[in-house]
């Protein structure tokens, strides 16, 4: 499955990019899945999906939790906790 | 019932005024409005960034808005939150809360405060004289803030 991603704030600035399109495998269902596959894909990846209580993420841009379904997704987007206000 | 996120400085009377315009229907008008400190744990701030999910935010603040109409008899609400570079002292977020009576203005106006800054998707960096930045964490009151309203 196609999926673009977007990445914001001190995710972006780890990661060095604001966005990318991945295809992920069909064995990736879910959020916390998805954040385990990008965790392996390089140090900086790492570094960030690892922090798994930190890290939140939006679903077709609505807030979204590590279980739920990211299948037919079409936006995924991860930030730390948000600040506004 | 209206969310606006910009750029630009917001004046608060003027934004008063169009909100009340041939209305009389409202009897209450409570106000909110959040600045930039020029201290932040005790270091002089030079300025601040606000970054933002473009699409998300407007859209989370309107959800925002309709749960305060749920929840309120409201007969006007309006969050305006500003985005980009900003200086010490300059306005950041305005929220209006309009209603027949003054308890859901006042209540509305301070659940509108408290769901915004836990779910609206706006990210905090500051930057001191120096010019490294640094990004704001979430704070865990915002987070307790938010809860004592009910599920959120």
């Amino acid at each position: 499955m196609s999926v673009h991603l977007v990445y914001f704030a001190w995710v972006r600035e780890k990661l060095g990019r604001a966005d990318e399109t991945v295809t992920v495998p069909e064995s990736v269902a879910t959020v916390a899945e998805l954040m385990a596959w990008l965790a392996a894909r390089g140090e900086a990846y790492q570094e960030v999906f690892s922090r798994v209580g930190v890290i939140r993420a939006a679903v077709d841009q609505t807030h979204a939790q590590p279980q739920q379904s990211i299948v037919g997704a079409r936006e995924i987007a991860f930030f730390p906790p948000v600040t506004g206000g | 019932m209206a969310v606006r996120v910009q750029t630009e400085d917001f004046d608060i009377g003027r934004e008063i005024a169009a909100l009340t315009a041939s209305r009389t229907d409202i009897g209450a008008v409570v106000t909110f409005t959040g600045l930039v400190r020029g201290v932040s744990d005790g270091a002089n701030l030079s300025a601040m960034t606000l970054e933002h999910y473009p699409g998300m935010t407007e859209a989370e603040l309107s959800r925002v808005e309709a749960e305060a109409l749920q929840r309120w008899p409201l007969q006007a609400s309006l969050i305006i939150h500003r985005v980009g570079a900003l200086e010490p002292g300059a306005n950041i977020v305005l929220v209006i809360a309009a209603s027949a009576h003054r308890q859901a203005a006042f209540e509305a106006a301070e659940f509108l405060m408290d769901y915004l800054k836990t779910r609206a998707p706006f990210w905090k960096k500051e930057t001191g004289p120096d010019g490294t930045g640094a990004w704001v964490d979430a704070r865990e009151s915002d987070g307790k803030a938010a809860k004592r309203w009910g599920a959120a």
